[in-house]
């Protein structure tokens, strides 16, 4: 007789994390691309949303390091298209605050100009903050 | 009829000029729209992870205030503070566990029961006042304006609390029409603006407001309506950015809904707060006939 022990090693811990995170079940994507096709800021990103889920599937962690994550601003096109059900931008917010939460800023607030801070509107400067910023 | 207004941060600055025009027209329209006392900032954005419910104490301390008054609906204006208020209230109501632990957390408030229903004021004008009687109430019709509403994101993403159809909305489009407007339908019209990239990433945004604009343009549309301040910036004052990065661009204004329904109302043009929007649409108005007055307006 076979025993089956779960084992855990560093990738199943990261895609667990991820699930947890956002809630959202990353294996029941089959890489349809429906997700990369709608998504407005595609051409800027360095990896498609659905490879972004299939790094995640694979607990591939350099996910982490990708454009994309910060390009992604949660229009939820993604989200409302997936034939799955799995809300890609809950998915994106997990990735981003595996990184915001060990206090790594990704914008410096000291570096928007005066002029900028002048005409930007309250609502763009405090969901950039809350987006990008680890506070 | 009588309603508690939640204005959010953005209105009472940068967007005053929706605030005022939608006060105004709520008045036409015998909707008196009461400012909330002590409301705080929505938080802009509603979180999406599932661990973060500090970040819901913000909004759901809004509907307290509601709920103090003896209210059970509040009205807001900008789509981010509408997005935010009613997810956040929605996942309160459909998790008792969450309400509770918010409520002890915020115990020098009375306990949210989460029965306040969060409303944008587009809803009021579609299912309480109708197009029709908007309808009636235009002195000036928007003739022979060719306009292309702009709905972004947040008002009809994600399904649960979007006020319209997800992929083919038409509230902007038949309020348009009631005006007299000619509504010039454009397939970018649900396409993200490239929303709070516009702080740290204008690069994007100039993209998006280029693709967006030169779509409705190239089916000949004159003007933009849209709902939103973050997307009235973005389509609005980056069109400054366009036009130094493509260099065929060229300027088209943009128009909170409620602008144009005090202009279509016949109303003073000193509650449309024009000198607020980026690019000047008074020559448009003017060819279209729509304001007399001279005015000078400082150029930008």
């Amino acid at each position: 007789m076979r025993h089956k022990f779960p084992i855990k090693d560093a990738q199943s811990a990261f895609v667990e994390k991820v699930q947890e995170l956002s809630g959202q079940e990353v294996m029941k994507c089959y890489q349809c691309g429906k997700c990369s096709g709608g998504c407005p800021v595609a051409e800027q990103m360095d990896l498609m949303p659905n490879q972004v889920i299939r790094y995640v599937q694979i607990g591939d962690t350099s996910v982490l390091e990708a454009k994309t994550i910060w390009l992604c601003a949660s229009c939820f096109t993604c989200a409302v298209r997936c034939p799955q059900g799995i809300d890609l931008a809950k998915v994106m917010e997990a990735l981003r605050l595996l990184s915001l939460r060990k206090n790594i800023d990704h914008i410096d607030l000291s570096k928007i100009p005066k002029e900028e801070l002048e005409i930007l509107p309250q609502i763009a400067l405090v969901s950039s903050f809350r987006k990008m910023t680890s506070a | 009829m009588k309603i508690s207004y939640y204005p959010g941060c953005t209105l009472k600055k940068n967007a005053l000029n929706l605030e005022t025009s939608a006060l105004a027209v709520g008045k036409e329209l015998g909707i008196e729209m009461v400012e909330l006392p002590r409301w705080n900032c929505c938080g802009t954005v509603f979180t999406l992870a599932s661990d973060d419910l500090m970040r819901q104490a913000a909004p759901i301390r809004n509907l307290i205030r509601v709920q103090e008054l003896g209210e059970n609906q509040v009205v807001t204006l900008c789509s981010m503070c509408y997005n935010t208020l009613k997810r956040a209230n929605l996942l309160v109501k459909n998790d008792n566990e969450k309400l509770a632990t918010l409520n002890e957390f915020m115990d020098q408030e009375e306990d949210y029961r989460g029965d306040v229903k969060v409303i944008h004021l587009l809803e009021i004008l579609k299912n309480d006042v109708g197009f029709d009687k908007i309808r009636e109430k235009v002195k000036k019709p928007l003739n022979g304006l060719k306009v292309a509403p702009y709905y972004g994101c947040l008002l009809t993403r994600p399904k649960e609390i979007g006020l319209d159809d997800m992929e083919e909305p038409t509230i902007l489009h038949d309020l348009v029409e009631s005006l007299g407007a000619e509504v010039i339908d454009d397939p970018l019209k649900t396409e993200c603006c490239g929303a709070y990239q516009t702080v740290s990433n204008k690069e994007v945004v100039a993209d998006r407001t280029y693709n967006i604009l030169t779509s409705a343009q190239s089916r000949g549309a004159e003007a933009i309506v849209l709902s939103c301040p973050l997307c009235d910036f973005n389509l609005d004052h980056r069109q400054k950015d366009v036009e130094e990065k493509y260099h065929d661009f060229e300027k088209i204004p943009v128009f909170y809904f409620t602008q144009l329904m005090a202009i279509a109302f016949g109303m003073d043009e000193n509650v449309c707060g024009l000198d607020l929007n980026y690019v000047n649409p008074l020559p448009l108005l003017r060819k279209k006939k729509l304001i007399h007055k001279k005015r000078k307006r400082s150029e930008r």
